[in-house]
């Protein structure tokens, strides 16, 4: 390997300047190095992410697992004509934007303040504990989340015991969080936001680290108080940032998430916590209905792409930093 | 700044010192709540998986246990599913984590180079599948014509390089001083030379960050675990043996006394574990060593979060 290093810094410089297509064959030749740390890669990128788009060709056909492709009965938009006069995937379609829109909001909002409070507080080392501590959950996995959300939620978890304790439910009535299909949105939003308000606050955190101190001296000879340099100067100092991740997030809006829903979800709330994923995987993999399935799935991630890409020429058109 | 400012920025301190004390107070309420809501589940748990099994069947076990007993991660550890699939939950960590940070370090490394001819091609083509992906039935055909199906590879190979990880690594790369770089080259280091010994050593916190996230994932992950290789006893994972587990008392939850050994568990054991306590038990061991480590690269995270969030 070295070897080769020492070759490529070593070559004499080339006599004629070459051009076009042959510069940039002399080009990759003298930057062999760089060429093998990232070719392999590409083909591996190739092969794992770009290879599997040619599944969807399955959506427009009557998928027979044991034919060819060239063999396969092309059907065309068939599949797609059923998903949307299936109660079904319009149930599942409906759980899937209410889910997201409540992360947004609320998982936005919260983090918001979050950061806005924590930026108030003045002992360097309280701070660090609270911020430490508020990012555990997004370390832990769904999993372990759901095992703790599931036994605080139980019947005899800590939160019907508070309800008993203060009053609001009489011993022996508690109540099956998880088996009473319209809480499901509001125990969906609630664990989402305990996961990960810590983490989202970091983002805000950094900018408001850039705002200028100076700022906030000059409302203090104004006469300000605290809320209002919140309010002034805090907040449009973050404008930017929130304003690019809210963009972002609604390119996200039909990927409300898998594991929560999936891991909290029972055959009792089953009609408001299925959403897209959860449907493309129950036909997919347990019915063995590829095209149908593929056809959900392809559904989705063509809308993101059209909503990302909406989303980031918004965010240009404003004027914001954009994602790519 | 005139005598009288001065006055008046007193006298306005003074006022408005009850309003800020009241704030203050509030603000330091507010934050120890936070920490009760975002702790106390886990110590609850904490307290039940190190309480005697049968005791806290009783309930009313809150923040310690009553009957101390370590029988349970006893039980655990000698159950040979459990005990197997924690070796491979520590395998698939720590070979996924390094491939992962190195992999990833070549590529940012190779696209951060301005002159690099392939630069602007390998950017899009990665950057692009952050938009679009196949989708799950179409990579678990894929996988399946590979063979990867009931292999240990399935969980290496599909998340080798993340596009974040790249990004970061990339900004940070850019982010060096070009005279470091420059300097390796003048002293006749090549390309390699250049990323072995110059960029690798200074891209430590970054990749700090990298294999913080990568490790996490790979500790965490159960789904690949379940729609690959469910039917391979063998290379579960400590994540999906809770899964199956949370399944399980799932399909029970509404009766009240969960009586049933979750299955699998030897029919001896009966009197020593319950279901409840093995769960317990388990949320802990899956959850400790993250616990155990995130603090430590806090203040790598956060700055490489700064540098994906706000730059992208």
């Amino acid at each position: 390997m070295e070897t080769n290093a020492i070759e490529t810094t070593s070559m004499p410089p080339l006599k004629e300047k070459p051009k076009g297509i042959k510069l940039f064959f002399v080009k990759l030749l003298q930057q062999r190095a760089l060429v093998i740390m990232s070719v392999p890669f590409l083909i591996w990128l190739i092969l794992f992410k770009y290879v599997p788009i040619w599944g969807w060709t399955i959506a427009f056909q009557d998928y027979k697992p044991a034919l060819g492709f060239w063999d396969q009965k092309w059907i065309g938009f068939h599949h797609f004509e059923f998903l949307f006069g299936d109660d079904r995937f319009l149930r599942v379609l409906r759980n899937t934007l209410a889910m997201s829109a409540i992360n947004l909001v609320f998982g936005f909002l919260t983090a918001i303040i979050l950061a806005l409070l924590l930026n108030e507080i003045r002992k360097v080392a309280f701070k660090r504990v609270v911020q430490t501590v508020s990012y555990l959950p997004h370390f832990i996995s769904w999993v372990v989340a759901a095992s703790i959300i599931q036994t605080t939620l139980s019947p005899d978890g800590i939160i019907n015991e508070l309800l008993v304790w203060f009053g609001f439910v009489n011993e022996g009535n508690e109540i099956l969080f998880l088996g009473i299909p319209e809480y499901f949105w509001t125990i969906f939003g609630a664990s989402s936001i305990w996961k990960d308000i810590g983490w989202n606050t970091i983002v805000y955190l950094a900018a408001m680290t850039t705002i200028d101190p100076a700022q906030y001296e000059a409302a203090e000879i104004d006469g300000a108080n605290r809320l209002q340099k919140m309010t002034f100067i805090t907040l449009p100092g973050i404008k930017s940032v929130v304003i690019v991740l809210l963009i972002m997030n609604i390119g996200y809006l039909l990927e409300s998430g898998f594991e929560p829903q999936y891991l909290l979800g029972n055959g009792m709330n089953v009609d408001y916590s299925e959403n897209i994923d959860i449907f493309v995987l129950k036909y997919g993999i347990a019915q063995s209905n590829f095209s149908l399935s593929i056809a959900a799935g392809m559904f989705k991630t063509v809308v993101s792409f059209i909503l990302l890409f909406v989303a980031n020429n918004v965010a240009k058109r404003m004027g914001e930093s954009r994602l790519f | 700044m005139a005598a009288s400012d001065v006055k008046l920025n007193k006298k306005y301190k003074i006022q408005t010192s009850i309003g800020d004390r009241i704030f203050d107070i509030c603000n330091y309420t507010f934050m120890i709540l936070l920490m009760i809501v975002t702790l106390y589940p886990f110590i609850n748990v904490l307290a039940v998986s190190l309480n005697d099994a049968q005791d806290s069947l009783k309930g009313g076990i809150y923040l310690l246990p009553r009957v101390w007993s370590l029988d349970n991660y006893q039980y655990i550890f000698k159950e040979a599913t459990i005990f197997h699939a924690t070796l491979i939950s520590i395998l698939r960590t720590v070979i996924g984590t390094v491939l992962t940070v190195l992999c990833s370090a070549m590529v940012a490394f190779s696209i951060s180079r301005q002159d690099f001819v392939l630069r602007k091609f390998v950017t899009v083509a990665f950057i692009l599948t952050m938009y679009f992906n196949g989708g799950l039935i179409p990579t678990f055909l894929l996988m399946r014509d590979m063979n990867l199906v009931g292999s240990f590879w399935v969980y290496i190979w599909p998340g080798l390089i993340g596009v974040f990880n790249l990004i970061i690594i990339r900004s940070f790369i850019e982010n060096l001083p070009e005279s470091i770089l420059e300097s390796g080259k003048i002293d006749g280091a090549g390309d390699f030379r250049t990323f072995f010994s110059i960029v690798l050593p200074l891209t430590t916190p970054v990749l700090a960050t990298v294999a913080l996230f990568s490790g996490v994932s790979q500790w965490n992950s159960w789904f690949d675990v379940f729609l690959y290789n469910s039917s391979h006893i063998d290379l579960s994972t400590l994540q999906y043996e809770l899964q199956k587990i949370l399944q399980n008392s799932n399909t029970t939850a509404g009766t009240s006394g969960m009586d049933g050994m979750i299955s699998g568990a030897n029919g001896a054991q009966q009197n020593t574990v319950t279901p409840l306590s093995v769960r317990a038990t388990m949320t802990i061991v899956a959850s400790v060593p993250i616990i155990m480590v995130y603090p430590f690269l806090q203040k790598y995270f956060v700055k490489g979060m700064m540098v994906g969030g706000v730059k992208g």
